[in-house]
């Protein structure tokens, strides 16, 4: 029977594969982006210093949105990543300066910052999987008290890290590239593995797709989500350790915004927000295209405010143009 | 000939009806006269252009090519609310009721009862008072919040609807596919009651032994064209209309017994409960045994196989596989014991409709092929191929989305999946609901195969024919209790009624 079927090569009429095709309008929409920023502020933005400052803003809030691809991915949400991250710098630099100070070695301070970020996921999958509240809701509660409980620890202060091999450390950039460059790459390039080719990804696709249908095929769906948010603080917890490095500080107001930020840069990217299907390569150039965005607006000195403007304008081109697809794909 | 026993004109033609859809002739000359007063069955296979015809005569689509009149005019309705005016009303197969408004509200909806903008709620309750009066449900009251309602209930709100246009025309699209036997048996009263008073009804079902009690004509569609237009009921045999639909001389006979079932018992059940639903419950099944379970919807049949199945967790009771106990309510225990489960629901519980049938098949076991947690795409692939070989899935591509596959091939990708897990009991909740008839023998003797191998089953059918016709032993359900085990060559249709009934609490 089987070989009546025409096998592989049915689809000559593209030749792309389909995950390349999907992210095509995405690159492209990106070098138009770069474009104008080259048009616009000519050699200033095309330099590889620009670019790497560039990269540089992109870097924390990247590691963030690769987090939450897998949650919307998984038909979720994680609205508490950026008083989370905040909470995890606060935890952190407090322990540094009060119990450890700089005489201990800061990987305790890496370790604080990260548990904080996995314990706070695990507490958002823990209600969304067993408690049956609405990522939407359950993650709102842990913005809100993430959000109280940093401001508590820190008294309102910020914290100022003096870890003489931590400072260093983040002053590296090998290869000329910034480490929070480097992070922000092994972080995308595991994430992209992680989703695209391990069971961890298929399950994360499966649940968004169908919860129920994927229960009953007998995969253990509600540990799974708990794994799903758990990684989403993982990455709040890298991202805090990449914030600590670049600002040298622990503060509440660290973050603040960033889940908006994450979650506009996965959707930018054509990950649907019912789930089910997304792309970590889509998040990255999501992000990107917003903080180029950012960078074109600084060197012309435009204000904050029309970059507000303008950044809502693609959020709302790209939704529509998601919609678009979809109403294609099932008339 | 036709128009003997029926005084004046048609009230709606439809000759020569074309309709493309982008790589896909969806209609391609359909033929079709209705007259006032006549319940008129349209019958096809899935993908025959039924769906398409509705949505054509409804407004919702414009055919490219024919001609369609109605009362006498040449007419082309630019949108749904424009045949609705004109006396055309569609009740659709996923009723459009809206839960959260009101029985009142539901009627009126987009045809409020106003005066100055504000809703004049006592004249709209007492117009739908008047209408469910017509429709025999007086019983419901208008403020009553449909969601409430039972799906039967929402069915007789959105008839009232219809009736509220002064409809001429009512099209049902499979309107007894929600429906228990007893629901069924009041729709028909009401249908009839409307044809007594002129209305027109189309009539569309998969269920061959509805026409014969409700339809007054019908005509068959296959591949998008008229195969038989008009004809009277009473003078067609069911094989006829079977043989019309499929293009050859169809039977729904079942495969005969030919495995002899072993003495090994792989599935046991005992006095399975869960409280307020069901009680009780003990059986076992052998290895190549086929057990069904026959009861009406809401007996306790299908929850009584999801709570075996651990999709639901039991009060108390034991299941073991081959003598090992399994833990209650933990799915993926049950599937690690050898048990799989194609639920009523495929596309909302079995599928993931926008993955492909590869996906779909392997994802009970993409976890094992894979090595150190890493996905093995190739394994995966060659695994879907065996499957849609062997169990002839077409389109024989197992990149394409399962979305795209009909009814009964999304069916036998779910079979696929637990033949590839390589499955020992497994349970089938309505395993041919919606599959056209064509199809049926075929699944039939899928499952007859599957048994033959081995593997024990247990089926849950409305229809009594399929349990009777296909399980080798039969449980007859009733409110929630096994009233009757018995081998099925010992038990027929009638007898099993009458259990029901009699188990059943007046």
């Amino acid at each position: 029977m089987s070989a009546q079927a025409p096998a592989v090569p049915a689809t000559s009429r593209r030749r792309l594969p389909p995950s390349v095709t999907r992210n095509l309008g995405l690159v492209i929409a990106f070098l138009v982006i770069c474009l104008i920023g080259y048009l616009t502020a000519g050699a200033r933005f095309a330099s590889i210093d620009n670019t790497m400052t560039i990269l540089r803003l992109a870097a924390i809030i990247g590691v963030v949105s690769i987090g939450q691809c897998f949650v919307i991915t998984s038909g979720g949400i994680d609205l508490s990543v950026g008083s989370m991250l905040g909470l995890a710098t606060v935890w952190a630099t407090t322990g540094a300066t009060q119990y450890y100070a700089d005489s201990t070695t800061w990987l305790l301070m890496v370790f604080v910052a990260l548990a904080v970020g996995v314990v706070g996921g695990i507490l958002n999958g823990v209600m969304v999987a067993y408690g049956k509240i609405v990522p939407f809701m359950a993650t709102l509660a842990l913005l809100v008290a993430a959000k109280g409980l940093a401001e508590w620890i820190a008294n309102r202060q910020t914290q100022i890290i003096k870890v003489r091999g931590f400072e260093q450390f983040f002053s590296n950039d090998p290869l000329g590239i910034p480490v929070l460059v480097w992070i922000f790459a092994l972080v995308a390039a595991g994430g992209w593995v992680l989703y695209n080719r391990t069971t961890f990804g298929r399950r994360t696709i499966a649940i968004g797709g169908n919860v129920e249908a994927t229960r009953l095929a007998g995969i253990k769906t509600d540990r799974h989500i708990v794994m799903l948010y758990a990684l989403s603080g993982l990455t709040v917890g890298i991202a805090a350790v990449m914030m600590m490095g670049r600002t040298m500080a622990g503060t509440s107001t660290h973050g603040s915004l960033y889940e908006m930020d994450a979650i506009a840069a996965v959707v930018v990217g054509g990950t649907l927000l019912r789930g089910g299907r997304g792309t970590i390569f889509g998040t990255v150039i999501g992000v990107l295209i917003f903080t180029t965005l950012t960078n074109i607006f600084t060197q012309n000195n435009l204000p904050l405010s029309v970059q507000q403007i303008a950044k809502g304008a693609i959020i709302i081109a790209a939704v529509l143009l998601q919609q678009y697809i979809a109403s294609r794909k099932t008339a | 000939m036709v128009t003997d026993d029926h005084q004046g004109a048609p009230l709606l033609t439809a000759s020569g009806v074309v309709k493309h859809f982008p790589g896909a002739k969806a209609l391609d000359g359909v033929d079709l006269d209705v007259y006032p007063g006549e319940v008129h069955c349209l019958l096809g296979q899935n993908g025959a252009g039924k769906s398409t015809l509705i949505k054509v005569l409804a407004g919702a689509h414009r055919p490219d090519a024919g001609v369609i009149t109605w009362q006498g005019q040449e007419v082309s309705f630019p949108t749904p609310v424009a045949a609705l005016r004109a006396g055309i009303a569609t009740m659709y197969q996923e009723l459009d009721v809206v839960d959260g408004l009101t029985v009142a509200e539901n009627i009126f909806l987009g045809n409020e009862v106003s005066v100055g903008g504000f809703i004049q709620r006592t004249s709209a309750h007492a117009r739908t008072r008047e209408v469910l009066q017509r429709l025999g449900h007086a019983n419901i009251a208008p403020g009553t919040e449909v969601e409430s309602l039972s799906a039967a209930g929402k069915q007789v709100v959105s008839m009232a609807r219809a009736l509220s246009h002064d409809a001429k025309l009512i099209i049902m699209d499979e309107p007894s596919a929600v429906l228990d036997s007893e629901e069924v048996a009041n729709l028909f009263r009401v249908v009839r009651d409307l044809v007594a008073n002129g209305i027109a009804v189309i009539y569309i079902s998969h269920r061959l032994e509805e026409i014969r009690q409700i339809g007054d004509r019908l005509t068959v569609l296959k591949d998008g064209k008229t195969v038989a237009s008009g004809l009277r009921v009473s003078d067609t045999t069911t094989s006829q209309v079977v043989a019309m639909m499929t293009g050859h001389e169809g039977t729904l006979d079942f495969p005969p017994r030919t495995a002899e079932v072993s003495d090994e018992v792989v599935l046991s059940v005992r006095d399975l409960a869960l409280d307020g639903v069901f009680r009780d419950v003990s059986f076992d099944v052998h290895a190549g045994e086929i057990v069904g379970l026959a009861g009406l919807v809401g007996s306790g049949r299908s929850e009584i196989l999801e709570t075996v199945y651990g999709a639901r967790r039991a009060t108390s009771g034991e299941v073991r596989v081959s003598g090992v106990p399994v833990g209650r309510g933990n799915v993926a225990a049950s599937v690690a014991k050898g048990m799989g489960f194609c639920p009523e629901e495929r596309k909302s519980q079995g599928l993931l409709l926008d993955e492909s049938v590869t996906r779909n098949i392997t994802l009970s076991i993409f976890a094992r092929l894979a090595r150190l947690g890493f996905v093995d795409d190739a394994a995966e692939l060659g695994i879907a191929r065996e499957q849609v070989g062997r169990l002839g899935i077409v389109p024989a591509r197992p990149e394409r989305e399962a979305r795209t596959l009909s009814g009964g091939n999304q069916q036998k990708i779910l079979l696929g999946r637990w033949l590839a897990h390589g499955t020992r009991v497994l349970f089938l909740d309505e395993p041919t609901r919606g599959v056209d008839v064509g199809a049926r023998a075929e699944a039939y003797q899928l499952i007859r195969e599957l048994a033959a191998t081995g593997v024990a089953i247990v089926i849950v059918s409305s229809e009594l024919e399929e349990v009777v016709g296909l399980a080798d032993r039969v449980l007859v359900i009733s409110d929630g209790r096994v009233v009757h085990a018995a081998p099925a060559a010992e038990i027929d249709e009638h007898q099993i009624l009458d259990l029901i009934v009699e188990g059943t609490p007046a």
